[in-house]
């Protein structure tokens, strides 16, 4: 019998797979680098979210609930902010292509 | 450190096919990075690395109750982060070159 | 279903080394290794290998990558001329079959070891409690074989002494590199303002769990000088001055605490490094703590290079 939790872990984590696919599909067949960049952080990152919220109920101790959380955050922070450093340098380089 | 076991063999499985997946998805975007045309795409490998790992790392961890790796994702969301900023930088560098005037402080 | 993930990281390990061996432009060379010591991160999670993953990520993925991306930086200038001396297609193959006839003759050696491989580990785990530690790891680096782990210390102190001595002789003193610029109200400048806190508590944390889980010393070093490089990347500190007496002191507090400690096993153990009984773990502890700073310092200096402008003058 599955208890409430492990459905919605695997409810969680299963979207949490479509939007990886969501984002690889999206970083290879996007027709230029800005919407690449977006396919590859916004997408992805969803993705990772999605795994982090399904993942949560199994944890079984606070410290190890916490750095998930602090994972997710930290890939929250440097994705979103990688993702204007390379899509100012894409555009220094002239153009997306 | 192990994490307590709070799940059966079917959710184990479930989580490891899961991180299998996630890493099939991160060697299908490699082959962007290889072929993009321009710096970016490669700049991007970094990130793409970082978001793909860690999500299969996490699930792993889970599923195989090894709470280590956890600390394994976390290393590298910090250091994937330098990575793809080095790349930034090493690119802005570049595009400057001939303005030595802007480098010197 | 993790043979055939197993399957394709391997492959894809494969391939990614033949690309960045074969790469028209160093820039792309250097994000193929990148890619590829961050993919082998994850072989070493599943071969069960948490600590070396850890220096891995850490150093394979982070660190080198800065660390070749200045090295290509400074090889702009002579990138035509080695083009141009491209050795023919001969002299490429041999070289080709040489390295595959050394790749062959490792897989073999591998390959044919007993089944029970040879090993100490076994003696390892037994004698761990005396040393205070329940990290084996820790317990074979800073104990069973604290000599090693001393004089990678010094030899890292001696490569950075190295790096040093390329300084052109008005330099020697001075400021590594030239001082990043990037706007103070961008982006850069907040992640470089946000990050580093974080990354602090984070390496501390791995320091402070080296001691009975994976981690320690030089994962947590690595942490730390990445995040020094990224405060300095961002403009916010120049690079430090390299006559500073601080910075010196720093680089050498790590080994002569070393030493000091192995000089005092001699009349309290009977030998050098010894460590007298009930003592190990302040010992590892005193030694660990010294090494940080050490370590922090020596990779983010060889990462900034050699000193090239002098301090007084920017």
């Amino acid at each position: 019998m599955i208890s409430v939790l492990d459905l919605f872990s695997i409810a969680a984590i299963a979207g949490g797979c479509f939007f990886y696919l969501a984002g690889t599909v999206g970083l290879l067949r996007f027709p230029d680098a800005y919407t690449r960049l977006h396919a590859l952080t916004k997408a992805d990152n969803l993705g990772l979210a999605l795994v982090v919220i399904g993942l949560l109920p199994q944890m079984s101790g606070l410290l190890a609930a916490a750095k998930l959380v602090l994972v997710w955050l930290l890939v929250l922070l440097s994705s979103a902010a990688v993702a204007q450093l390379i899509a100012r340098s894409a555009r220094r380089q002239g153009g997306g292509q | 450190m192990r994490l307590r076991c709070r799940r059966g063999r079917a959710m184990a499985e479930f989580l490891l096919s899961a991180a299998a997946f996630v890493v099939l998805m991160v060697a299908a975007g490699l082959v962007r990075v290889a072929r993009g045309p321009g710096r970016a795409e490669r700049m991007m490998a970094a990130q793409l690395l970082g978001t793909g790992a860690i999500g299969a790392l996490l699930l792993f961890a889970v599923a195989t109750g090894e709470a280590a790796v956890l600390d394994v994702a976390l290393t590298l969301a910090l250091l994937s982060a330098f990575a793809s900023i080095a790349f930034v930088k090493f690119a802005l560098r570049q595009d400057q070159a001939p303005d030595d005037a802007e480098d010197a402080a | 279903m993790t043979t055939v993930v197993g399957a394709v990281i391997v492959a894809l390990l494969l391939w990614l080394a033949l690309w960045t061996v074969v790469a028209r432009d160093a820039f792309l060379a250097v994000a193929g290794f990148v890619v590829y010591g961050l993919l082998l991160s994850l072989v070493w999670v599943r071969l069960a290998g948490i600590d070396v993953a850890l220096t891995e990520a850490a150093i394979g993925g982070g660190l080198t990558g800065a660390l070749l991306l200045g090295a290509v930086g400074r090889l702009r200038g002579t990138e035509a001329a080695t083009a141009a001396e491209r050795p023919g297609p001969g002299l490429r193959a041999l070289a080709a079959l040489l390295a595959l006839a050394v790749t062959a003759a490792l897989m073999l050696a591998v390959l044919s070891l007993p089944d029970p491989a040879p090993t100490l580990a076994p003696l390892v785990v037994p004698n761990l409690q005396s040393t205070g530690v329940g990290n084996p790891i820790t317990g074979v680096l800073l104990a069973f074989r604290a000599l090693d782990t001393l004089l990678e210390a010094i030899v890292l102190v001696i490569g950075l002494i190295g790096v040093w001595s390329l300084a052109p002789d008005h330099a020697w003193g001075g400021r590594p590199g030239l001082r990043y610029q990037a706007d103070p109200d961008g982006i850069l400048a907040y992640l470089a303002r946000v990050l580093p806190p974080i990354g602090i508590v984070i390496g501390l944390y791995l320091f402070w769990a080296g001691a009975d889980h994976p981690g320690g010393k030089f994962q947590s070093a690595t942490i730390l000088a990445a995040m020094w490089m990224l405060v300095q990347m961002a403009g916010l500190s120049d690079t430090p001055r390299s006559d500073s007496g601080w910075l010196r002191l720093g680089i050498v507090v790590g080994p002569l605490a070393f030493v000091a400690v192995g000089v005092f096993g001699i009349p309290a153990a009977g030998a050098f490094l010894a460590y007298p009984e009930g003592w190990a773990k302040p010992l590892i502890l005193l030694i660990e703590v010294a090494l940080l700073p050490t370590l922090v310092l020596v990779l983010a200096l060889l990462m900034n290079g050699p000193p090239s402008r002098h301090g007084d003058a920017r």
